[in-house]
Formats: C-alpha cells, structure tokens, sequence
C-alpha cells in the first residue's frame, strides 16, 4: 500500500509492521511524533502492543531492557538530549545482549537549544556496541527498522535507525508500506534462547568478575563483526521479498568517477544532484553512501574506494579537537590500503543549517583544485 | 520538478494544505515531497510550507528557494513579508483574496491568481467566522489554477485525509475548483 508520511510516522510503520510488543518512551520534547502515532496505534489495538510511558529516557530504556529479557520485541525512539540521558543504558542494552530497536531523529546537541539536525548525538554514542543505521528517505526508515530488528534478534544487538531532523522526520514522501503477510515471514516471532519468567528464574548481568567480562567483551565484537555478511544478506532477502536491497553502503557512479563525496543521511540523496549535475558539466562525479556506521564497512568502503583518485567525505558533526567522524574513520579504514583515494574532509550543515547542491559544488570544485589531501577541515557554508 | 511555497500564518492549515496536495498528487503516480518551514510554529505568525512535486524519485533533499510558484493563504502578508523572494519570472502567485487579480499589487513579471477561499470556508462553515479554516479551499483553487490533479484526487484526499467535516471541506475544495480562473 502506498502512503503520504513523514519520516517520524514511517518509524512508527516500522514498528508496528515488525508487530513491536512493548514500546516504552518519554513523551516531551526532544521526543517527536514517533511514539504519538505508536500510542496511538495501541489505543486502537492496530497495534498489539503494551505503551509503557515513563518519566525520562533514561527510564525508557530501562523498561525496554526488563520488556526485551521477558522475550517481548521491545522498541523506543528519542533524540539529541534524550539519547544522551540514555547513554548508561545504551551500555546496558549491547552488554546485555538485548536486541532493542530504537529509532533516533538526529538533533544537535544543546546548548543552544535546538530542534535541528546533526549527528553529534548519535555518534556520540558510536561506543556503546549499538548498530547504527542512517537513513535517506522514510521509505528506507520503514524498511530497515525491520530489518533491524531481523539483524538484532540474530545477534542479540540492539540497533539504532537514524534519520535527520525536520529534512526526513517532519518531510512527507510516498512510501511504499510492505504487505504485514509478507514481514511476518521475513521477520519470524522474537524467539530469544534465554529469558526472564517466573517458571524458571534466572538472574542476569550479575556482578562478572575479570574471569568472564573479558570473554563477553570478546564476544560481543567477534559478533559485532559477523554483522556486515548478515546485512548483505537480510538486505538481498529484503529485496526478494519487497523489491528493494538493503546494503551498508549506497553506491551512485563510483565505478568511473574521478572523484566522489562520501555522504550519510538525507545529505547523502541531495549529493546525487549534485553528481547529476557535475556529470552534465563533464565531471566524472560519484557518491558513496554510508547507510551504516557500525558495525563499520570496512570492506565496501575500501572496495568502492579503491577504485577513485580523490574522495571528499561530508560530515554534519564533529569531533572537537579532532575532525569530523566519518572523515576520521574512512581515513583509519584506508590506512595501509595499497589502492586508496586523496581523502578530503568537509564539515557542514551544523544544528541544522541547510545542505545544498550548491555546497556540493563548491566542494567538489575545492577537492578537484587541491594537488594534495591536507589535514585541514573545508568548513563549507560557514558564516566568517 | 515542480516546486511550490506557501505562505500563511500559524492556525490556518498551511502545511495541511501541502500534505492534502502531495496525498492527491500521490494519488496519480506522482512523486511528491512536503515540508513545513524548519521551526516552532505559533498561532497567527508567518508560516511557510513547501511541495515538490516530480514523476520521477525526488532525491534533493534542501530546502525550496526559488519555487515555480506561490501560494498566499493569508491576504494580509502580502503587506508583512515579500512573498515574491525567489520566485522564478513567470512563475504564478496565487492570493486568498475577494480582490480581482488587477487589484493586488506585485511585481508585473509574475502571474497573479486570486481566491476568496475565506469566503467559501465561511460559506462551509469550517472554522470560525474570526478564524476561518481556508486551507481545502485553497487547495482546490491551486488545483485548478496549476492544472496539478484531476479534482476527485483532490476530494478522495480530503476524504482520508481530514479528519474533521470531511463533507464540508470537499464542497469546500469542490467551489474553489470552479470558481477559480485566472
């Protein structure tokens, strides 16, 4: 079925197409329409699911964990602040093995206070051992929240799907809702090996000595690693099942390009344009797409890397004192490849400032210039 | 690709108007992207709502800033802000208004409409007299001034879409759809 949305309501879709069971969320700002629409859709039981409403997400998250251990398909959304107060839990959740799903509307951080978008609040959580998704169009939001939750339930990681502030979250775009059937064979009943009930108790994420944390620690990222295969993977079965392929990366004329920009979220389908239109004027332009950023691609980026002289990797979040974050990891990815592109890095579109085609011009025409890579950050549309 | 802005004032249904308008082009195979202006919305304050509207998957993901056409839901911004900043030469400017298009001052290299969608919605009795709901009167003219849809798209839209005096809001962008011509 075909449907109008916005990129919060196409979370909600998500959600309830995965036929979540418990969903506890803080209902107050930076919280958006996700979990309204959700309440909702368990008012009118469209939704079979327990609405747990609690005093912060801090406790949201808490109430995912007990719900998720009972063995019940748990999700949540929050944002900015909200994510942050989190942050405890979101260790709780990896380390616990919990495969929560969450959606996150990417927000800047405050202060100042603010609704718009950047990445600083989810890649400040880029440790915690969550999968983080980042999404391009609310069409991409409802299919990979179930996704997310094939891939977490697999592995018992919890995910995070990601989308940008007000560019995807308050945008309405056709989306094309999968047939419930057909998720339901995609994506069986949450079935976990262990779980709390009262027919046989166990204790869980009890004091753990040096003996053994080190040994879970372990485990979580050698299957951590394991996650790249799997998303190939689901994303092909996806594509068998519904017509669209969910991979980690989104690859748009790499193949011949003299140069491409390496892009995430909402930036990264607004740089196609650009590529279009660079192509029109001659320049073999290309756009590597990071749909994923953890478990990190290492070997689509380095495959689709390998084949361009020069990359300019856009960031809209920096790490302060270093330089902006997918620029950083693409760079550490490359290191020691025999085939690797100049690496370039950009950051732009801060709190929500608006990201254009014509800010992809100017920085292709600044890459293009440049005999050779530099450490220096392009700030692109910054007012001096 | 097709961008249109409109500009009305918080209370009046503007972004509803865009949403309205992107289901019914939807409705007929059409891509389609509406937006809000990026903020906090207040009652009675300037508001913008954008649509993008193409046959093809939209993947500019900006905001509009020179749109092909105008959308004024409320008369009295044509005296607060510039309602023509950016728009394209040519491009059409569609007033709620019970003036003739001759009688409202804008630019000459722009095509100026006008609709007295108050009228119709007090006419409907959507809203209030003090504050009437405009926006599926507005749409119906946009409708026809623009020649985006077939005009039972549009209805079918408010029928799924509107969750208040459906029927009211469909006679109401049914009169706009006939009255209106340039």
């Amino acid at each position: 079925m075909k449907k109008v949305m916005m990129g919060n309501h196409a979370l909600s879709y998500g959600a309830m197409l995965a036929r979540s069971q418990v969903i506890a969320a803080y209902p107050i700002t930076p919280q958006t329409q996700v979990v309204e629409l959700l309440s909702e859709m368990c008012a009118s039981k469209a939704l079979d699911a327990k609405f747990i409403k609690v005093e912060s997400e801090h406790s949201a998250m808490a109430a995912c964990l007990g719900a998720s251990l009972a063995g019940a398909r748990t999700f949540t959304a929050t944002s900015a602040q909200g994510l942050a107060l989190m942050h405890e839990l979101l260790h709780w959740a990896s380390g616990g093995r919990q495969p929560v799903v969450m959606g996150n509307i990417n927000r800047a951080m405050a202060p100042g206070w603010s609704i718009w978008t950047d990445q600083n609040d989810s890649l400040s959580q880029r440790d915690t051992g969550w999968l983080q998704f980042y999404c391009a169009s609310n069409q991409e939001v409802v299919d990979t929240v179930i996704q997310a939750f094939k891939i977490s339930e697999r592995f018992m990681i919890p995910s995070m799907v990601i989308l940008d502030a007000f560019a995807l979250s308050h945008t309405y775009e056709v989306v094309e809702l999968p047939d419930q059937d057909k998720v339901d064979a995609y994506l069986p009943k949450f079935n976990p090996p262990f779980r709390l009930t009262p027919k046989e108790p166990h204790a869980f994420n009890a004091l753990t000595s040096p003996d053994h944390y080190f040994e879970l620690r372990y485990k979580l990222q050698k299957d951590m690693e394991k996650v790249p295969a799997a998303i190939e993977e689901t994303g092909k079965e996806y594509e068998k099942a519904f017509g669209r392929y969910l991979g980690q990366v989104e690859e748009y004329h790499c193949d011949d390009a003299d140069f491409v920009f390496v892009t995430s979220g909402t930036a990264g389908y607004t740089a196609r344009v650009a590529v279009d239109e660079l192509r029109k004027q001659g320049i073999k332009a290309g756009n590597l797409r990071m749909k994923v950023f953890r478990p990190f691609p290492f070997a689509k980026v380095r495959e689709a890397l390998a084949k361009v002289p020069k990359a300019a990797v856009v960031d809209r979040n920096c790490s302060y004192g270093h330089h902006g974050i997918f620029y950083q990891e693409i760079k550490s990815a490359l290191y020691g490849e025999a085939k690797a592109p100049a690496l370039f890095g950009y950051i732009t579109g801060l709190g929500g400032r608006d990201i254009t085609v014509e800010m992809f011009r100017e920085i292709a025409k600044d890459t293009l210039s440049k005999p050779r890579p530099s450490e220096e950050i392009g700030w692109i549309g910054v007012k001096r | 690709m097709l961008e249109i802005r409109f500009h009305g004032r918080g209370g009046q249904g503007t972004v509803v108007a865009s949403k309205i308008l992107a289901d019914a082009l939807a409705k007929e195979g059409n891509y389609v992207q509406a937006y809000p202006e990026f903020g906090v919305e207040r009652r009675g304050a300037p508001v913008f709502a954008f649509l993008r509207i193409d046959d093809k998957p939209i993947y500019d993901k900006s905001r509009i800033y020179t749109p092909d056409h105008v959308v004024v839901v409320d008369p009295t911004l044509l005296e607060a802000i510039d309602v023509t900043e950016g728009l394209k030469p040519g491009g059409m400017i569609i007033v709620n208004s019970d003036r003739k298009p001759g009688e409202i001052k804008l630019p000459k290299t722009f095509k100026v409409a006008t609709i007295n969608a108050t009228g119709i919605a007090v006419k409907h009795k959507l809203g209030t007299l003090a504050a009437p709901i405009v926006n599926t009167a507005i749409c119906g003219a946009v409708v026809k001034f623009l020649g985006l849809t077939k005009l039972e798209s549009l209805t079918a839209a408010i029928k799924e879409g509107v969750p208040f005096a459906a029927d009211a809001n469909m006679a109401a962008a049914r009169e706009a759809y006939e009255k209106a011509s340039a």
